[in-house]
């Protein structure tokens, strides 16, 4: 961990916008959430998304189950047999079959008529983990998350966009223009953390067939107003501001709670050297990024296309160059 | 407070991030849990084992805050010679009455006090009069409430040790009610392991003192029971005790409900007080106004005032037509004869039938313990009126309810004339919410109500206009109290809606010339002033609406007294003369917030002072003052008739001076404390549709071996009137689910998302099954016991539906407030989903034949 932050690009300024405002983004504290969702709605209720499904997934009191185009701020619950750091809990569960308890996850009996689950590829919540000493409680702790488009600062989604319906903003954010996307859906395997989506329905809803995501409140932003997620969160979890202080915030933050004792205290996004080039959202997690459903490196998936392009290109010529050598020999015969 | 109270909680995660511990106690692992530092997992109903340990651990650990307690609360003041405690008499206090299980309370009073005014009086005054049922009908009626918030008063100069030694002062006497109490019997009867007890006890009692303080933050976990006040009284002795109240970061929150409901109880939708907690008049005990207020007058203390404050309401209701000569219009106040409260007259309503009714902003259907009774009752009215934003189950039983399903009815036998109204939202009407800090917030309207949708005040206000108008002319005397009210609300825009702001400044009083008061103390006997209620008189002075202030926190001091309006007189904390010592010095500099101003000879401080500025600290009160002036200089406790924080209570509450532990109507265990099982004068009513389980060693109570709870969730609202019909919340919780551990769910079969039926004595509901560790089992007298959650936000309407947990309930009251016991009762789970139809009765008479229940099962007076 550094002690020293490094300010990020502004890639609204690379890309020529003569004077940008300072890059906005996200910095979400997930040790202070109190999983209320309200970021959830408020997301939901200002940007018009349409309900998500009414599915009881199991996955703890996590009915969201992801990002995706209907779904834009998504509150991950995680239950742990693990202690957080400072806190004591007093559940026991001594001498539990954790496996054959965790059965019934594997093998539910929905009503008539549930549909079925969408694997979506994310961790399931650890069923019961039995204590290993008998005359302790269970260690346990319940870690929640509010996940969100990371406002890449190296976008693929962007990159490979064939419309331009996707367009970095003044603010440094990623948007998606409806009346520009023709729902190529290109985007969708782009984006490193699976965030973009192409909306499916409600049949009527405007946006159907077209690539969804958040937008940072782009509309707000204009305003002068926070984006809605960050303005309803009752507990500041959800910090918004200039990208370059919301780094020393979190650097701030994760150094007082290592301090803590939370030693598994860690920032994810916040590194302009990742594989994304650091994100316009990042986040203080309390245990390995993959436990919150989020991809441990992520990597531009676009990253390689130059070195694809400049290698395809030479084999290209290089085939191009055998040819005319062929061709050339021949003629000399 | 995470789960129901998010927006609150914020300052709670603002505290910790200041270094505060938040220590957690639920049966649960919820969300204020996941960010606490010690979550105390307790079987549901213990509480009082585990409060009154900290009491005991505080009093035998010598942890009182000594000056505090001798200074400023009644420890000093010595209980009368006929009093006995539940140590004397196994789990009973001296005065109840086996037969009638209610309690005489007379023989709690203090030594060398004069009969306390409040009991005595009225019963000689009543025997006089009306014969036996009197003391009876005003306990059934609630007594503690009949004394408005201050209690009863008391005449008289009651005798002090300040040694505390004496055998009988009030500090003895707590010693050994609670002496019993201990870290065993709490990990015994409550499941919590001692060490974290001491753990507990540690942390609170090193966090209170001179430089320190801790508060108590509960909600309905506390009420909800049948013994629901007295929790709340063992907490208030702790905080007493540690010198906790009238401090800053002091105190004992109660988290009222989401729709204003402390200014519900302000200016009260309940039926025993009238605003401003002066309580209602009972038909046969107050002839006239005189001896109505009699039982307060000489008193000391503020309540000293009652005349004033009675007089002042009754002129805002009658204006011109309330004179000297006519009492006012007293008798034109309604008058109790009894217990009318909601289980009562839904129990009324199915027995007798008949009359109307009014279901506004709630939801009984779905809301209230026994659903099925509620239904029952409703089916058998002349008339309904439903007020809700949705079609609510309470507007649609007749049609598609359980019952019509279980073939109990029949929608062409219901006779009920059902009328349902929309009711306009929030954003769409002007008024104020009154938070638990008993800050009043101001809301503007946004918007016009769509459609037919109209606010309360426009349909009251309209209700009564038309009724007045067809009176109009009558002679009959009958209607004067009608025709008399002062009902000349100016209306604005376009559906003629009363103005809010005419309101306000009705509760807020005006003086003989028709300017507004700025205070209460300016209230007047004599007629000349108004008051609507008088602890909101001041929110309108000076004719400005003192709830609109907005000012942000960072502009002014930290404690905000320009944001909203905070009753009385604008105090932020009440009792606040507790936070400086008897000689008016801060306790410390770190908890200053009051104190005296020698030079200025007056009180100052960071808060209005609650307080009469001008009174010193040395002041006595001379002989034959009253009312305020005879309060001390050093008596903090100004509502109080002695002055005094009560540690114990010589009257004023129905079911004992000290809170004792009992067990639940419905508990798997024997009381551990006493051979008295449960509240002696808790109120049951068992009834073909209202039958109990068994308990503790009582034959069948295996029948139902686990305990239940129910509670909220963040994402639903209440009975789900505001929140099962929005997709944005449904989807966020879209099932009724219960949590059960997964050791329950081994023993009995349950898959995680699998089904399961809950059943109890009343029916048997169905729910989704999620099994987490955040259920754990624990261990009770030396036993594993299970508890199961359930959220009671479902019914069978709205987007996400399913069964209602109150249809589980029943029907066992707190005798003090008649509040249904939803948190703690017991059930049998088994996997599965429930019968249909018909057969859903035949499966639950089948348990009740199984357990022998019958008309007598949980209401015996429970002695082993």
């Amino acid at each position: 961990m550094t002690a020293t932050t490094r300010r990020s690009s502004n890639p609204a300024a690379e890309l020529g916008y003569d004077q940008p405002p300072p890059r906005k983004g996200f910095f979400t504290d997930t040790s202070i959430c109190i999983g209320c969702k309200a970021c959830e709605v408020a997301c939901k209720e200002w940007n018009m998304v349409p309900e998500d499904g009414l599915e009881l997934s199991g996955m703890s009191y996590d009915n969201t189950q992801g990002l995706g185009a209907s779904t834009w701020r998504h509150v991950a619950f995680i239950e742990q047999p693990k202690s957080l750091a400072g806190q004591q809990s007093d559940e026991h569960h001594e001498g539990v079959d954790a496996l054959a308890l965790a059965g019934g996850l594997t093998t539910p009996s929905p009503p008539p008529g549930t549909p079925t689950q969408v694997d979506l590829g994310m961790p399931r919540t650890v069923l019961p983990g039995a204590g290993a000493d008998q005359d302790t409680a269970t260690p346990f702790r319940w870690l929640m998350e509010s996940d969100v488009c990371k406002h890449c600062t190296h976008a693929a989604c962007l990159d490979v966009c064939p419309t331009g319906a996707l367009f970095r903003t003044e603010f440094g954010t990623v948007v998606v223009q409806d009346d520009v996307c023709n729902g190529c859906g290109y985007c969708v395997p782009a984006c490193p953390y699976g965030v973009i989506e192409k909306r499916e329905g409600p049949s009527g809803n405007d946006a159907v067939g077209l690539a969804q995501k958040c937008t940072l409140c782009y509309d707000r932003l204009k305003g002068d107003l926070e984006p809605a997620c960050a303005q309803a969160c009752p507990t500041k979890s959800i910090q918004f501001g200039d990208l370059d202080e919301l780094r020393e915030r979190a650097q701030v933050r994760v150094e007082q709670l290592v301090a803590a004792g939370e030693t598994s205290a860690r920032l994810y996004g916040h590194d302009p050297d990742d594989g994304v080039g650091g994100t316009g959202a990042m986040f203080l997690l309390l245990d390995e990024p993959e436990v919150y459903g989020l991809p441990p490196d992520p990597v531009v998936t676009t990253r390689d296309l130059p070195e694809m392009w400049r290698r395809a290109i030479l084999a290209a010529a290089t085939l191009l160059a055998g040819g005319i050598a062929v061709f050339a020999g021949r003629s000399n015969r | 407070m995470a789960e129901c109270h998010p927006v609150g909680f914020q300052w709670v995660m603002e505290a910790k991030a200041k270094g505060a511990k938040i220590i957690h106690v639920d049966p649960r692992f919820t969300r204020t849990s996941a960010v606490a530092d010690l979550h105390v997992p307790l079987r549901a109903g213990s509480d009082i084992a585990l409060l009154g340990a900290l009491v005991n651990y505080v009093l035998s650990e010598g942890k009182e805050f000594r000056e505090y307690v001798v200074a400023y609360t009644n420890a000093a003041t010595l209980v009368g010679e006929d009093f006995r405690d539940t140590e004397d008499l196994d789990g009973l206090f001296s005065g109840y009455d086996a037969d009638k299980h209610i309690y005489d309370p007379s023989s709690w009073q203090y030594e060398g006090s004069e009969v306390a005014a409040a009991a005595g009086h009225r019963d000689a005054q009543y025997s006089d009069r009306a014969g036996e049922d009197s003391s009876e009908g005003e306990q059934r009626s609630g007594g503690g409430q009949s004394h408005g918030s201050g209690g009863p008063s008391i005449g008289g100069d009651p005798e002090r040790d300040l040694t505390l030694e004496h055998p009988r002062s009030v500090f003895q006497v707590l010693k050994r009610h609670f002496a019993r109490y201990t870290p065993q019997m709490v990990e015994e009867v409550c499941g919590v392991p001692q060490d974290v007890f001491r753990e507990m006890a540690e942390a609170i009692t090193a966090n209170s003192g001179r430089d320190r303080t801790t508060a108590f933050v509960y909600a309905v976990g506390w009420t909800h029971h049948t013994v629901g006040v007295q929790y709340i009284r063992t907490a208030a002795i702790l905080q007493a005790l540690l010198g906790n109240i009238g401090r800053p970061g002091g105190g004992i929150m109660a988290l009222r409900g989401h729709a204003s409901i402390q200014g519900s109880t302000d200016i009260p939708t309940l039926f025993n007080i009238l605003p401003g907690y002066i309580p209602m008049p009972h038909a046969h005990q107050h002839e006239d106004l005189a001896s109505f207020l009699e039982a307060d007058a000489g008193t000391k203390g503020y309540w000293g005032n009652m005349p004033a404050y009675t007089i002042s309401l009754l002129k805002s209701w009658w204006g011109d037509a309330a004179t000297a000569e006519n009492d006012y219009c007293f008798d034109y106040l309604p008058r109790l004869t009894g217990d009318h409260g909601t289980y009562n007259t839904v129990m009324r309503q199915i027995d007798e039938g008949g009359g109307g009714y009014f279901v506004v902003g709630e939801n009984p259907a779905v809301g209230s313990a026994n659903a099925k009774m509620q239904r029952k009752g409703m089916a058998n009215l002349d008339w309904l009126v439903v007020r809700d934003f949705q079609m609510i189950e309470s507007a649609t039983w007749w049609l598609d309810g359980p019952e019509i399903e279980t073939g109990e009815m029949r929608t062409e036998d219901i006779g009920t004339e059902v009328f349902f109204l929309p009711a306009a939202a929030h954003t769409e009407k002007s008024g104020s919410f009154t938070n638990t800090q008993r800050m009043l917030q101001w809301h503007h309207q946004a918007v016009e109500p769509a459609g037919d949708a109209r606010s309360e005040l426009w349909f009251y206000y309209h209700l009564g206009r038309i009724i007045r108008q067809k009176l109009a002319g009558s002679t009959d005397r009958r209607d004067r109290p009608l025709l008399d009210l002062t009902w000349d609300y100016p209306t604005e825009g376009p559906l003629a809606e009363p103005s809010a702001d005419a309101v306000l400044a009705e509760i807020n009083g005006r003086d003989a010339e028709g300017k507004p008061l700025s205070t209460y103390t300016a209230l007047k006997d004599d007629g000349s002033t108004s008051c609507g209620c008088w602890i909101y008189c001041g929110v309108n002075a000076d004719g400005v609406n003192q709830a609109a202030r907005r000012k942000p926190g960072r502009e002014q001091s930290w404690v905000a007294p320009e944001w909203g309006w905070a009753w009385p007189a604008n105090r932020r904390i009440l009792y606040n003369r507790a936070s400086a010592d008897p000689d008016g010095k801060p306790w410390s500099e770190r908890k200053a917030y009051v104190w005296w101003d020698e030079e200025q000879g007056s009180w100052t401080g960071h808060d209005v002072p609650d307080f009469q500025k001008d009174k010193r600290p040395d002041y006595q009160p001379p002989e034959g003052a009253k009312a305020q002036d005879a309060i001390a200089g050093n008596e903090p406790f100004i509502m109080q008739s002695d002055g005094k924080a009560w540690l114990f209570a010589p009257a004023g509450l129905t079911d004992g001076p000290l809170p004792a532990h009992y067990e639940p109507e419905e508990s798997p265990f024997e009381n551990a404390f006493y051979a008295q099982q449960s509240n002696p004068a808790r109120q049951t009513h068992s009834r073909p549709d209202n039958r109990y389980n068994p308990s503790g060693d009582k034959p069948g109570s295996d029948v139902f071996p686990y305990v239940f709870t129910t509670y909220r969730l963040t994402e639903h609202h209440t009975a789900g009137g505001m929140s099962r019909f929005q997709s944005y919340l449904s989807e966020l919780q879209p099932e009724f689910f219960c949590e059960i551990s997964p050791e329950l769910a081994a023993e009995r079969g349950l898959e995680h998302l699998g089904w399961a039926t809950i059943v109890t004595a009343r029916t048997a509901i169905e729910a989704r099954v999620l099994v987490t560790e955040r259920m754990t089992p624990l261990t009770v007298r030396g036993r594993t016991i299970h508890q199961v959650g359930l959220p009671y936000h479902w019914g069978p309407n709205g987007l996400t539906t399913g069964d209602a947990a109150n249809e589980l309930v029943s029907i066992a009251l707190d005798p003090n407030v008649h509040i249904q016991e939803t948190k703690a009762a017991t059930c049998d789970i088994q996997p599965g989903r429930r019968p249909r139809g018909p057969g859903l009765l035949e499966y639950v008479a089948a348990y009740r034949r199984r357990a022998g229940i019958d008309e007598l099962t949980g209401t015996e007076a429970n002695r082993r």
